[in-house]
């Protein structure tokens, strides 16, 4: 019996590396079942589970949502970690923005290399300091 | 001379220093091991988005997209990830004084600079020398979850689509062994063409579904997500391992201070009993 090589991995792991006969997936815009020599296609996973069959053994992983590649004989899938809408994206996206004007008035200020240069040479001078006593101890 | 309290006082305090210091080089040791992991589970996300890329580079795909896009650069976002802590010898600044080399080379070819910021160190850097700061990520914790870097990524990215910024470089440490870290700036935006898989024939493409341009869109932001997620993780595991040498290196300057106090302390006991003593025979001489 023919298989497909099937990959699911999400940002912080990798979930499942192996052999299948069949593989079933939610896709964005339905249900899909995929065969050995399916023909390339890319699309959306919608938040479900993913099922690996392999000859009557069956695994399955629940994916939040995420990407699905199918050569004709590899499938990879590309789960996110977490579920993903535009609108938590964007909520995500103005609490990075409002963290950055906290504590901070000069939105336009220009960046002062001369005092930036000045900072990192004293840091670097302190730290080659401390090295230099440590070898002449 | 200095009295033998004074001595024994500060052998003391420089003993509960170097517990400190020792304690957390092991804390250090134990929690680079963790860090260490977390880096490698990471990478075959990576791999595999980047794999799926150069599919779509090697597949005739109708639609350029515009991270490959060369434009005429005017401004510029560093994407800068630093430690939440400090006490990690040099490593923040090693990588901020990069950063601020490449960002002044860009300056002198008239293009400006912005920048997004991961980790607590580097906020109170780049604000103290008068940058523009447009995104803040702090207080990842030792494992940091994707999720948390979604909205700085997403912030840079807009500016992107709006035509504020022409160029996005991400800037890390990289973990060469536990005994070296080196600082990066790597160019992020526009990306390098990806490259095309040999192994698959030419003269076709997907069947996407939905559109092309929306799957590309989404996984080239995700491309762009994990790029950055998996820098902050190996900056998490250099963090880890500065900190662990340099507090290996605290504790035995302390160690060393330590046996000079006491040579010092037994010179002062010493000299005061030999004082006494010339004192008593003294004073039986005098009677």
């Amino acid at each position: 019996m023919s298989t497909i090589k099937i990959n699911i991995v999400s940002s912080n792991e990798e979930i499942y590396s192996g052999e299948a006969t069949m593989v079933y997936a939610t896709g964005s815009l339905g249900e899909l079942g995929i065969a050995p020599g399916h023909t390339p296609l890319l699309t959306g996973l919608a938040a479900g589970p993913v099922r690996v069959q392999n000859g009557s053994e069956e695994e399955a992983f629940f994916c939040s949502g995420g990407f699905l590649e199918i050569q004709p004989d590899l499938v990879t899938v590309l789960s996110d970690t977490a579920e993903r809408a535009d609108s938590l994206d964007e909520a995500e996206a103005i609490k990075a923005k409002e963290s950055a004007e906290q504590d901070l008035a000069n939105k336009d200020a220009t960046l002062d290399y001369a005092k930036a240069a000045a900072q990192l040479a004293e840091a670097v001078a302190r730290l080659k300091t401390i090295q230099k006593l440590r070898k002449n101890q | 001379m200095a009295n033998t309290k004074e001595v024994r006082k500060q052998i003391a305090s420089i003993k509960g220093t170097q517990k400190i210091t020792s304690a957390m080089e092991m804390v250090a040791a134990s929690k680079m091991k963790k860090t260490q992991d977390n880096m490698l589970k990471g990478r075959p996300y990576s791999l595999k988005i980047k794999d799926v890329i150069s599919h779509i580079a090697s597949a005739n795909s109708e639609y350029p997209h515009p991270f490959y896009e060369e434009r005429s650069a005017k401004k510029a976002c560093f994407i800068v990830v630093s430690s939440d802590k400090g006490l990690c010898g040099g490593l923040n600044i090693n990588l901020f004084k990069q950063v601020i080399a490449k960002s002044a080379e860009l300056h002198e070819q008239g293009i400006e600079s912005c920048f997004a910021l991961i980790g607590s160190k580097a906020p109170g850097f780049f604000k103290s020398v008068g940058a523009q700061v447009v995104g803040v990520a702090e207080k990842l914790g030792d494992k940091p979850n994707p999720e948390d870097l979604i909205g700085l990524t997403k912030v840079v990215l807009d500016m992107h689509k709006n035509g504020d910024i022409d160029q996005a470089y991400l800037c890390s440490n990289s973990f060469v062994n536990t005994m070296t870290q080196q600082p990066n700036v790597d160019q992020l935006i526009p990306l390098a063409p990806a490259e095309q898989d040999e192994s698959i024939p030419t003269q076709w493409d997907y069947i996407y579904e939905p559109e092309a341009k929306e799957l590309l869109d989404g996984l080239l932001t995700r491309y762009i997500e994990s790029l950055v997620y998996q820098a902050v993780v190996e900056n998490n595991a250099c963090e880890q391992a500065a900190k662990m040498i340099a507090m290996k290196s605290a504790t035995d300057n302390a160690g060393d201070l330590i046996k000079e106090l006491e040579l010092l302390y037994n010179n002062v006991r010493q000299a005061a009993i030999t004082q006494e003593l010339s004192e008593i025979v003294g004073g039986a001489a005098a009677v």
